[in-house]
């Protein structure tokens, strides 16, 4: 089996900067998404993925600025999430030169959303966002339910069941956030990312909880994830992307690496 | 001037390949996004992309009125085929039960199959997305400067199985061994993304720029 597991660095940014960006001493600008990411291609990146936590509707015109200034530097897939609500926000954002979006809440309101979004611009192009918080207690079969607003939310939504449903609407791949791991760094809910890969037809992208190289390993070995996204190991150059697909590599994981 | 055409007929976002064409072109290369078939057909070179489902890409190809131009060129001009691109090249798909395509290549587009497997019985997720290796099957000037066995993007859930294995460029491994690059005279196409394929597909893109369409 030659085909790699990605790894996939996460940048938020704030009206057109980076706001957790990556912290190495020969950018000049640490808030530049361009140079941000040209930073993460030459270190290996597989992909890369913008996330627009911008408040204020008005100003998500900057991020289409921002992905058009990024998709003309670098050539690997990019992927683009927050705020997408209208097949027109995909739009603009495809145009712009994202060749992936991520639906998160959307898709919770409106499940059709998805459906309609793969049969316009083809599955290849939607990554459903899943938000998912651990709901059953310590003694009973773990159960996991879909939540919205930052987990602060809940939808009464099964999280197996919804990353199933989500998969036959559409989506053409899953990026599996787990809610209680977030912001942890004692790594990701293997059994949950586990539970949603084995369920689905299409790739898992694990996400939360990253606090050190073994983690990303466990989320691929345990959680049976295709990709594991990171966003503050790899921002404050406490590892670098080569470092950790070599610390994979020697634990036996596919990796791009040449 | 030498002008490059990429075949828009709105299938897919064809920004990535324009701005990766843009960014391997010399100053005398010109890369023009058109619909037109009389551009397709008078330009130095032709790249037809393409994203989405056989059925929709064959129905747009028609609105648009390109299928004769698409035919022409991929017989006549340096040209390049890319993803959905290189499928709708084939005879006949099996997406969206059943799609009959431009016939250039004999062959058949085929699905992986829900319940893919790699040879030790472990599930293999569809679509394949992602970077895999591609073998070069023979010599080519499109394959020039790239290693062999190098990594490239890609994203799809069916393969080609050609009528002749003379028209193979390149093959890769998922699950099954397939051909993921086809070359024959002038035309040339591709599985994977070279837009998305960072250094190696660059090169892909920098050597198809400068190609004569000769072998």
């Amino acid at each position: 089996m030659a085909l790699a597991k990605r790894i996939i660095p996460c940048l938020d940014v704030d009206n057109g900067r980076v706001v957790k960006g990556v912290q190495f001493v020969e950018i000049r600008d640490a808030g530049d998404p361009v140079e941000n990411a040209r930073r993460y291609n030459l270190e290996g990146a597989d992909e890369l993925t913008f996330l627009d936590i911008t408040a204020s509707s008005d100003d998500r015109e900057t991020m289409v600025h921002v992905v058009e200034a990024v998709a003309r530097e670098v050539f690997i897939p990019l992927t683009v999430g927050g705020g997408i609500r209208e097949i027109t926000d995909i739009r603009r954002m495809l145009n712009a030169g994202a060749d992936k979006i991520s639906i998160n809440t959307a898709a919770v309101f409106n499940p059709e959303f998805v459906q309609q979004a793969s049969d316009k611009f083809g599955s290849q192009c939607i990554v459903v966002a899943i938000d998912a918080k651990r709901v059953s207690a310590e003694n009973e079969q773990p159960r996991w339910e879909i939540f919205t607003h930052g987990g602060r939310k809940s939808t009464g939504i099964d999280a197996i069941e919804w990353a199933q449903r989500m998969d036959q609407f559409g989506a053409g791949e899953i990026l599996l956030t787990s809610m209680d791991r977030d912001g942890t760094r004692i790594g990701f809910d293997n059994e949950l990312t586990r539970r949603v890969s084995d369920s689905v037809r299409v790739p898992v992208i694990a996400s939360g909880g990253v606090g050190n190289l073994q983690h990303l390993v466990d989320g691929i070995v345990e959680g049976r994830a295709d990709a594991v996204l990171a966003a503050s190991i790899f921002h404050f150059g406490e590892y670098r992307i080569e470092e950790a697909k070599s610390y994979m590599k020697k634990q036996g994981i596919e990796v791009r690496d040449d | 001037m030498q002008t490059i055409a990429v075949v828009d007929y709105g299938m897919g976002n064809l920004r990535s390949v324009v701005n990766a064409l843009e960014r391997v072109s010399e100053k005398s290369h010109r890369v023009l996004l058109t619909s037109d078939p009389a551009q397709v057909m008078s330009a130095d070179r032709v790249v037809f992309p393409g994203q989405g489902a056989a059925g929709d890409c064959m129905r747009a190809i028609d609105e648009f009125g390109l299928r004769q131009a698409i035919v022409e060129a991929a017989r006549n001009q340096p040209f390049l085929g890319i993803c959905m691109g290189m499928q709708v090249l084939i005879e006949h798909s099996e997406e969206n039960q059943g799609t009959d395509c431009l016939a250039v290549i004999e062959g058949q587009v085929r699905y992986f199959g829900d319940s893919h497997k790699d040879a030790g019985g472990v599930k293999l997720k569809v679509p394949h997305m992602g970077w895999n290796r591609v073998r070069q099957s023979r010599v080519h000037p499109l394959w020039n400067s790239i290693d062999d066995d190098s990594r490239f993007y890609f994203v799809h859930s069916y393969y080609l199985e050609l009528e002749s294995p003379a028209v193979v460029a390149g093959e890769c491994d998922y699950g099954r061994l397939f051909c993921c690059a086809i070359a024959r005279d002038n035309l040339f196409a591709l599985q994977c993304h070279p837009e998305k394929s960072a250094d190696a597909g660059l090169q892909l893109l920098r050597n198809f720029v400068n190609w004569d369409g000769q072998l």
